[in-house]
């Protein structure tokens, strides 16, 4: 096989001597190059709707790579994959189809499931990722749960920062953090969407809200014994005569309740 | 510079990605020859590949329109191939437990059977052989006579003066026709290349 007839167009005659049986199987050496590879090398991206509006996404071979609202790039693939390539310095082809995966994950709002491109981010904003993403739907988690959650109890701040440049928001749900005192906090796309997103999913952040007012932030139940976060369908079903609301975990614990195997209330807060 | 990458360096110009993505298609071939038949391995020259092609697109994103419009593509693509293929055997020989790459044995790959389908159009034997020639002298010939650079531009690619690029190819065809009939008495090239070295 002869890759290119042109050689000589720009050097000049070739004036090589061997031409025998073991050049000319040397050039049978010569493969055509698998095309597969150009998926390790080039990135898609689709358009799907999402409870959060329309979204643009970007996925490579490793998996879901970069999420942005269409609303968030003024509606403009184009501003989106200067976004992309900005971040990632690779090309960016529209794909044919969506990835495997995402429809559902977005359709149910759980991605855990999904593959996930997370190659450029720090050890410690990939712990944060993937501790976000075991939040379930219509749930929330106090900042300080997260570090909590992966073993920095003091790297609260940096828990929001982490989430902050989190490039695959909706589908990994750093949506679903908020502030011990029942505020949403900062959102990639802003609080309006934030809010809107937590609505869709049927979480109480307007009780959550309320019940942080008066300091408290875990719920239990007298039958049970055990103790939640207030947005956890175990505390949510708890009939208003057996409910009983606490500050800490310490305050529950003393006051013999055990925390929610469900929804993990292991975060103190002050 | 020939018709075809005219063209190629155009589109580069025209849209980065568009562009990028035929100079991909117009230059796999000789880029995974070359990976595959340097390396001898399938799954390192598709790592090759694939990294040459994203520290190609990663310089032109910072190159100025001149730049890329002086581009001579292929001999361009190459020499990112060599330099990160001569890196990564570098990288091997300092590991302190490490054989250096040309020496150490094919470990048995399971895909390779996959593979060996693939690639049952070529000439294994020989593929095979190509890993006994010392580095430099393996490059030069893959690039002179399996992908079928002129000599001139082999020189370019490797960094090195024409007449050393046309002492190795010669020193690496003698050496190769040595082992070669040997090799094709016996029926088949010994399993173990390591042998045929002794």
């Amino acid at each position: 096989m002869t890759i290119n007839d042109n050689n000589e167009n720009w050097f000049g005659p070739e004036l090589d001597d061997a031409n025998d049986d073991l050049t000319t199987r040397l050039a049978g050496l010569a493969i055509d190059g698998p095309v597969s590879v150009l998926d390790r090398i080039a990135a898609t991206w689709v358009r799907v709707p999402s409870t959060a509006g329309e979204l643009f996404v970007a996925s490579t071979d490793q998996g879901v790579a970069y999420v942005r609202t269409t609303h968030a790039v003024h509606d403009s693939e184009t501003e989106f994959a200067n976004l992309f390539r900005r971040e990632f310095t690779r090309p960016l082809l529209a794909a044919a189809r969506p990835p495997a995966g995402l429809l559902p994950a977005l359709h149910e709002q759980r991605a855990a499931k999904l593959r996930f491109d997370l190659t450029r981010l720090s050890p410690f904003e990939r712990e944060v990722l993937l501790a976000v993403l075991t939040i379930p739907r219509g749930q929330v988690r106090p900042y300080a749960w997260v570090a909590n959650r992966i073993g920095r109890p003091k790297a609260v701040r940096a828990v929001g920062s982490a989430l902050g440049r989190n490039p695959v928001p909706v589908l990994i749900p750093c949506h679903r953090v908020i502030r011990t005192n029942g505020a949403l906090g900062d959102y990639i796309f802003g609080p309006v969407t934030k809010r809107a997103l937590l609505d869709a999913e049927g979480t109480n952040i307007g009780e959550i809200y309320e019940l942080a007012q008066h300091h408290i932030h875990y719920v239990g139940s007298d039958t049970t014994g055990v103790v939640c976060f207030p947005s956890c369908p175990n505390a949510r079903r708890i009939t208003q005569p057996h409910r009983h609301g606490f500050r800490t975990i310490t305050e529950a614990n003393t006051a013999g309740y055990r925390p929610c195997y469900h929804c993990q209330p292991t975060t103190e807060t002050a | 510079m020939s018709q075809p990458d005219e063209h190629l360096v155009e589109a580069l110009t025209d849209d980065l990605d568009t562009g990028f993505i035929a100079l991909f298609h117009a230059h796999r071939a000789v880029v995974f020859s070359t990976a595959l038949r340097i390396t001898g391995r399938w799954a390192d020259a598709e790592d090759l590949t694939a990294e040459a092609f994203l520290r190609a697109y990663r310089a032109l994103t910072g190159y100025h329109r001149d730049r890329i419009q002086a581009l001579r593509p292929r001999s361009w693509l190459l020499t990112i191939v060599i330099n990160l293929w001569r890196n990564s055997q570098r990288d091997a020989a300092r590991r302190p437990v490490a054989v250096p790459a040309e020496q150490a044995p094919d470990p048995p790959d399971p895909q390779d059977v996959q593979r060996t389908v693939d690639e049952r159009e070529t000439d294994r034997e020989l593929a095979e052989l190509l890993a006994v020639l010392p580095a430099d002298q393996r490059a030069a010939v893959v690039l002179r006579h399996v992908v079928d650079l002129p000599v001139a531009e082999v020189a370019v690619v490797l960094g090195r003066p024409a007449g050393t690029v046309k002492s190795q190819i010669s020193r690496g065809l003698h050496r190769l026709r040595e082992l070669y009939p040997a090799a094709e008495q016996r029926g088949l090239v010994p399993s173990d290349p390591t042998e045929v070295r002794r």
